[in-house]
């Protein structure tokens, strides 16, 4: 019996970025995992959280977690929504015992999708072929709560017929930040102009990044600056062939 | 209550010579940072970070116990210690003190803890002349500002604009070269120390089981200030304190590194108490001010307290994307970046500057690379709840809070958050070929949207990852 996966695909890969999902079930189903989508799911309450609105973000985030509850593993397209879940809902529950409970029992199930390939399925080369100049993009969470830096790396380095050239500053922040973005968006529009630079200076086509939030935002200023680089989620290059 | 400097922050943003100014010298700053706790050169770099930690926590806990003990060897060695509750105290202690020894002039050395409660001016008002002996400190007083950054006061300051400052201030010729520009200001600032009555100083840190005051420079200003004049004077906020001599060691490899990548500063002074008999150098007399000012209130917090760990080291800044761009004077405080994004609400309430713990994309730079591992992203968050907890019921905050609390409606409820999500998809026709927004319809061109907008594409929503696995599982069926 192959494992059973629950994609949580994030409210922003739902609505804007359906690709990255459907690339994300794709490599999965590859690898020989039984992957499913369960209906219920929404977001995982981080908007609210990070504005603020701690009871908001835990009606939120009890529904994730009753949606989630008997998943055998749950395979994440976002570092940052992946480190809310595993590292925040600790802080939001602690005055709520039994949703602490039910978190601590599935975050150790929950995984951002490109350390599930490598530390669960256990796979380097998925078998990929893009035959492109891309770079990749540090989000900051993926960074800095879950430490993933070089995984993605060594994922692009097998692909066939890519070459992964490194901008400058890649670990500093898109801007991007949830409602900071629209909060400041002069400053926010700032920090990305700094990104969409570095980015530029490498000459890639694509660039590649595990949230894709912060592609919407790098994207999103891509197309003002009149750039034709595009950017992808990691899944979206896993899955050419 | 201060709103947001928007329009200040557009000015610097728009403002390129000062965002590369900004940018190369924060940069500088990260690379000879990154340089010196390299692995290869600083094996053991977290682990004094988590020791610094340690004995900071560890001190506050038992604060009270080492401010005596501080305070009996400050005595014990001829020195006094004033405790000031605010900056009201520490000037009225020190008018008294100027008028007492019939002082004119007073020297210092740069010090945040004196400008965070405006000391310099509070005794010019008294019509003292008060000379700052840091050169980027004594560019900043001449030019009438207050400091940029916590480490480098002018950072912002071009050479040509330090000529012009110098040339308007003093008088002297238009120099642009900073050798020059140092030469005009050691000539002046020689006869200034020379002439001083007083020396007033900060304290990097005390150090409680001998009653001395640390202080760390690269200029030698500051061993003037507490060598040449007659009096000594050392302004200290209470969460200085270290509990022994032997804990430097930690603390002095840090801040160097931290602060400007230097394995240790040009000038390390441990001072403590007068001059002695047979002893060459030192002032006569020797005061200690320990200032409040807010701190215990903040003490208070068990959680938010490691706010008064930091050592003022400045990496936090030069390491933040903001800060980076809106520079340090678009900060309501004299603590700028991420530090005072965090200090500034607890030390001067919540409500003072409310948007200010919001003013972060919370991409957690500074916690990588503070010294003493301030969690600030968290204290951030923190803060963040507790405005929108006291705004609760206040007009400007009344959209966003319904904003959210239908939100979490829909979120819960799978079948509605479909049914808007299926009303948003109608936008898909909008977009470009590659599925973006340039601009959205006129009504929907508001608020938090315009805002993204304004500056970015929008990815046009069009049919939803589960529409779309649906039509894929019916697929695979057939």
């Amino acid at each position: 019996m192959p494992a059973r996966v629950s994609l949580f695909v994030t409210c922003i890969v739902d609505q804007f970025f359906p690709r990255a999902g459907l690339a994300m079930a794709e490599v999965l189903e590859r690898l020989g995992y039984r992957v499913e989508f369960p209906e219920a799911q929404t977001c995982c309450g981080q908007p609210a959280f990070n504005t603020g609105y701690r009871e908001e973000a835990r009606r939120v985030a009890r529904h994730f977690l009753s949606v989630f509850r008997d998943a055998e593993y749950v395979v994440v397209p976002s570092g940052s929504c992946t480190s809310m879940i595993t590292r925040h809902y600790e802080e939001l529950f602690r005055k709520d015992p039994e949703a602490l409970e039910q978190a601590r029992r599935l975050v150790p199930r929950v995984w951002e999708f490109s350390q599930f390939l490598l530390e669960v399925a256990g796979v380097e080369d998925v078998g990929a072929r893009l035959p492109a100049v891309v770079t990749y993009h540090d989000s900051c969470h993926a960074l800095r709560e879950l430490g993933i830096r070089e995984g993605p790396r060594r994922l692009l380095a097998k692909v066939r017929d890519l070459e992964l050239r490194e901008m400058p500053a890649s670990q500093e922040c898109c801007g991007f930040g949830g409602t900071f973005s629209v909060k400041f968006p002069d400053v926010s529009a700032g920090m990305v102009r700094a990104k969409v630079d570095a980015i530029h200076q490498t000459g890639a086509q694509y660039v590649v990044s595990v949230d894709a939030s912060c592609l919407m935002q790098i994207q999103g200023a891509l197309n003002r600056a009149g750039s034709p680089v595009r950017t992808l989620h990691l899944a979206e290059v896993l899955v050419r062939q | 209550m201060t709103a947001l400097p928007r329009e200040q922050i557009r000015q610097t943003l728009a403002d390129a010579r000062l965002q590369a100014a900004i940018y190369a010298a924060t940069g500088r700053l990260m690379e000879h940072r990154r340089q010196v706790v390299a692995p290869e050169v600083l094996p053991d770099y977290q682990e004094l970070r988590e020791q610094a930690r340690r004995i900071k926590e560890h001190t506050l806990e038992n604060l009270d116990a080492y401010l005596e003990q501080f305070e009996a060897r400050v005595r014990a060695r001829g020195g006094q210690v004033i405790w000031a509750k605010d900056g009201a105290e520490v000037a009225d202690f020190l008018l008294e003190l100027a008028r007492r020894s019939q002082a004119r002039l007073l020297v210092k050395s740069k010090s945040m803890t004196t400008e965070e409660i405006g000391l310099r001016e509070r005794l010019e008002a008294h019509h003292f002349e008060v000379v700052e002996t840091d050169l980027g400190e004594y560019i900043i007083q001449l030019a009438h500002e207050r400091p940029y950054h916590i480490v480098a006061p002018a950072l912002h300051k071009t050479r040509e604009e330090v000529g012009e400052i110098f040339s308007q201030r003093l008088g002297v010729e238009r120099e642009n070269a900073p050798e020059r520009q140092t030469k005009i200001a050691r000539a002046i600032l020689r006869q200034k120390f020379l002439a001083a009555d007083i020396g007033i100083t900060g304290a990097n840190f005390l150090v409680a089981d001998s009653g001395a005051v640390v202080l760390v420079e690269n200029e030698g200003n500051a061993r003037l200030t507490t060598s040449a004049p007659r009096i000594h004077v050392a302004v200290a906020g209470i969460e200085k304190l270290i509990p022994r001599a032997q804990d430097l060691a930690v603390f002095l490899k840090l801040l160097g590194r931290s602060a400007t990548g230097q394995p240790l500063t040009v000038y390390t002074s441990v001072l403590s108490g007068p001059r002695r008999e047979g002893e060459w150098d030192g002032p006569e007399q020797f005061y200690v001010v320990l200032l409040d000012n807010g701190r215990s209130r903040v003490l208070a917090d068990r959680d938010k307290r490691q706010t008064l760990y930091c050592i003022r080291c400045g990496a936090c800044l030069n390491h933040c994307p903001v800060y980076r761009r809106i520079g340090g004077h678009n900060y309501p405080w004299v603590y700028s970046g991420p530090i005072g994004k965090i200090a500034s609400p607890q030390f001067q309430g919540l409500t003072q500057d409310p948007w200010l713990p919001f003013a972060s994309s919370l991409c957690g730079a500074c916690a990588e690379v503070c010294p003493v591992k301030i969690e600030i992203p968290r204290l951030l968050l923190e803060l963040r709840a507790e405005v929108v907890k006291t705004q609760a019921r206040e007009k400007q905050r009344r959209a966003e809070r319904w904003a959210f609390k239908l939100w979490a409606w829909v979120m819960c409820r799978p079948r509605v958050y479909e049914a808007l999500s299926l009303a948003a998809g109608l936008l898909a026709g909008e977009g470009d070929s590659q599925g973006w927004l340039r601009r959205l319809p006129g009504l929907l061109n508001a608020g938090p949207l315009r805002a993204w907008m304004d500056y970015r594409d929008l990815p046009a929503p069009g049919r939803s990852f589960r529409a779309l696995w649906r039509a894929r599982t019916a697929r695979v069926r057939e």
